[in-house]
């Protein structure tokens, strides 16, 4: 360490050099943060679900419908203990400049299903009781500036028409996997609107063990397998997770990117570590006549590519950290949760540490083995 | 006068690794950066050559997207007996009133939790006709009245149960391949084509979603427009085929624009930092021989023109090295979803000559942005300090 001063001049001879490579591996690490978050977030956003919730589609595709005639054999069966259901309803607000997903939902038992949507209690009251109220993200009412008490127009898509609603309260999800920009409403309303057509897109069935999960869900799709209408039934964590495979091969991609981004970095900063070490030829050689040893120079060059490595790694890893948690970023509600992760962190501190080996290797064991004769002849 | 560019070929053989670092770097930007750009262009293109600019598609008026609409038969028969429709040789008239349902079915491979939402269609048997670019490549067309499919080109990879021949199961009933077809990479390649009356009862559904047809006179789109959109009878939005799938792409288009030109963008930023950094050295282990050019009575200019041209050759170089690395993802197949419909579709990695252009001129781009302080330094060099 008590070279540190040495190397730190050396870095400051060149003062523009310096910067520049720390910034490109500071440029570098923070892609490489943000490319492997879109990863962990999506990754996280398929394990999500709790392991005593079961999601029923339609079998022939989750699109269809349900009959909303199955509530009540559902709540009777065997091992559960809530049902609710909900519905795409697909409006869109205001030219659709920004796509947000709104449910129609049957209120008390969605929020009892939903621990995870947190309201304040009044609230929550207010929207049981009207019914053509609904609540929405705090994401969401600050993106559009609405306020409780509001009324909201959306225009229909799959079901047409203006919908106006009153907004009556405003949640905060207690875990950011779920979407802080999302709008519910009553299912209540739609049916009454649309003249009871009596159907429900999907049902999300709270079980007493979630070691039941299997035999449950098999029990029920068999009840309805010759029905109007079968059933696929699996638990809130496989659905979640085949959504998620829907976006394609995104950790292929993603994981090219970054090796392409470290590895270009690590041409730009082995070059830069090179041109330093050329220039310091002579300077290297007064050093061995002098007497320093040729491990201490070679652990100087070394600490050189240390020190450029890390402090680009804690910019762009630090940067990333705090840019999109400040920034509250959620890539327009396709990444809810968006959030630089303690591993990412770890990892993108190894590609910087191989980054310092890769590129100070070269030159340090130059440093280490020049003939200090010759060296100091091409300084004259 | 100026220095010839030979100057510049030799000095960058001078110092060859450095050279190469460089060039390898800026390399690996253009790489990316045409490879993302291809998937953009790949699903664009998928997108914009499934509807072709002959055909007019009906939908619900407010439906954004063929899932959401919905059109019962009384709409489907007052559009095909429209003046504006093609008829057939037979006196037919080429309409194709559409079912469209997504089902889930298993991927092929190693993936084998991953379930995809493919896109049943349901098209009348004038849909040959209707959609002239639309080729059989293997087996025959589905015949009126049978559980027969079609599947198209992009299916067979990627699924099991899809060859000609082969029998798939879905909705609760087994349906025998006859054909496969092939329509250009379009977004059609990824889907699974009955006969609506077939699939209409087995969906369990009693209306349509969209109606396309043949416009009899090509150009006179608006006015169909016009009279089917003011008809008292229907209510409903009337695109080009074309133009409505091409919308369907604009989302995810985008999104994967967005995120070529932000990755791109900052991958860049670095490479121009070494360029920098690599012209910076040049220029300062080359100042003896700066001051001789000067002194030769090599205008200052010249100088200047001279470094940036030798940056710029390492960025070309770089950036023909990158298309070159880039060029194998041409013609790659991949999958994504098509979150208007919420169905899954295959599409090819596409680079174009004008992608490849484009990224030649981003390498040169950040050679010159990357050359041109060091030149100037350069350039401006006091003569009689460089020469003691």
């Amino acid at each position: 360490m008590k070279y540190l001063p040495l190397v730190l001049a050396n870095l400051g001879r060149h003062k523009r050099r310096t910067v520049l490579t720390i910034a490109s591996v500071a440029l570098a690490l923070f892609l490489f943060a943000s490319l492997r978050t879109v990863v962990t977030t999506l990754d996280r956003a398929a394990q999500f679900g709790s392991a005593r919730r079961l999601v029923m589609t339609n079998a022939t595709g989750f699109i269809l419908p349900l009959p909303l005639s199955y509530g009540n054999r559902l709540s009777a069966a065997k091992g559960v203990s809530n049902v609710t259901w909900a519905n795409w309803f697909g409006g869109k607000y205001a030219d659709n400049q920004r796509f947000f997903a709104q449910f129609a939902v049957d209120p008390e038992s969605y929020l009892e299903m939903y621990p995870e949507i947190v309201m304040p209690e009044d609230q929550k009251q207010a929207f049981f009781r009207e019914r053509s109220s609904a609540i929405v993200g705090r994401r969401l009412l600050d993106l559009f500036g609405w306020k409780v008490g509001q009324d909201v127009t959306l225009q229909g898509t799959i079901f047409p028409g203006d919908w106006t609603f009153t907004i009556r309260g405003v949640y905060t999800p207690s875990d950011p996997v779920i979407n802080d920009d999302m709008m519910l409403f009553h299912h209540e309303y739609l049916e009454e609107r649309t003249g009871r057509p009596g159907i429900a897109g999907w049902y999300i069935l709270e079980i007493d063990d979630a070691d039941n999960a299997a035999p449950i869900a098999k029990t029920l799709d068999d009840q309805f397998r010759n029905s109007s209408a079968p059933t696929k039934t699996g638990t809130e964590q496989a659905f979640n997770a085949s959504f998620a495979t829907m976006w394609g091969n995104v950790s292929l991609l993603m994981g090219t990117i970054g090796m392409a981004v470290v590895f270009a970095i690590l041409l730009v900063t082995a070059n830069a570590m090179m041109m330093s070490a050329r220039e310091r030829t002579g300077e290297v050689a007064v050093l061995k006549t002098i007497g320093f040893g040729d491990r201490t120079l070679f652990g100087l060059v070394m600490l050189e590519a240390g020190v450029i490595a890390l402090t680009g790694a804690l910019l762009g890893l630090g940067g990333a950290k705090l840019l999109y948690k400040a920034s509250n970023f959620n890539a327009g509600g396709f990444l809810p949760g968006f959030d630089v992760t303690g591993t990412t962190l770890l990892l993108g501190g190894a590609v910087a540490l191989i980054l310092m080996l890769a590129s100070g290797l070269v030159p340090a064991v130059r440093a280490a083995r020049l003939p200090v004769v010759q060296a100091l002849r091409r300084v004259e | 006068m100026k220095i010839p560019l030979s100057y510049n070929a030799r000095s960058l053989l001078q110092r060859p690794v450095s050279t190469a670092l460089t060039a390898l770097g800026i390399a690996l930007v253009v790489a990316v950066f045409i490879g993302m750009l291809a998937l953009a262009n790949g699903f664009r293109s998928a997108l914009i050559r499934t509807g072709s600019d002959q055909n007019i598609m009906v939908l619900r008026r407010g439906a954004d997207s063929e899932m959401s609409s919905s059109m019962d038969r009384q709409a489907v028969s007052i559009l095909a007996s429209s003046p504006h429709v093609a008829a057939a040789g037979d006196g037919r008239p080429l309409v194709s009133p559409e079912l469209y349902v997504v089902i889930p079915l298993p991927r092929k491979g190693f993936d084998t939790t991953g379930m995809a939402n493919v896109v049943v269609r349901g098209v009348s048997p004038a849909v040959w006709s209707v959609r002239s670019n639309i080729r059989i490549v293997d087996g025959r067309r589905p015949e009126s009245g049978k559980s027969e499919i079609c599947v198209g080109e992009k299916m067979a990879s990627r699924f099991d149960h899809t060859g000609v021949g082969e029998s798939l199961r879905f909705a609760g009933r087994d349906w025998s391949v006859v054909c496969r077809f092939t329509t250009g990479g379009s977004a059609f390649e990824s889907e699974i084509w009955g006969e609506n009356e077939q699939l209409l009862p087995v969906f369990r559904r009693d209306a349509f979603q969209s109606v396309t047809f043949r416009l009899k006179d090509p150009g006179a789109f608006e006015e169909a427009k016009r009279t089917l959109e003011a008809d008292k009878r229907l209510t409903v939005d009337v695109y080009r085929e074309a133009d409505f799938y091409a919308r369907q792409s604009e989302l995810l288009g985008r999104i994967l624009q967005i995120l070529a030109i932000l990755i791109t963008g900052i991958m860049a930023l670095g490479a121009v930092f070494g360029a920098i950094n690599t012209m910076y050295a040049a220029v300062a282990a080359r100042s003896p021989e700066i001051a001789v050019l000067l002194t030769l009575g090599f205008h200052p200019r010249s100088v200047l023109a001279s470094f940036l041209a030798e940056s710029a050759l390492i960025a070309l170089v770089g950036g023909v090295i990158g298309a070159l690395l880039a060029l194998p993802v041409n013609g790659m197949v991949t999958s994504t979803t098509n979150w208007a419909s919420f169905s899954e579709i295959a599409f090819s990695f596409r680079i174009t000559p004008g992608l490849l252009l484009a990224g030649l001129v981003f390498a040169l781009v950040m050679g010159i942005v990357g050359g041109f302080f060091p030149a100037r330094r350069a350039a401006k060099q006091p003569v009689v300090q460089a020469l003691r």
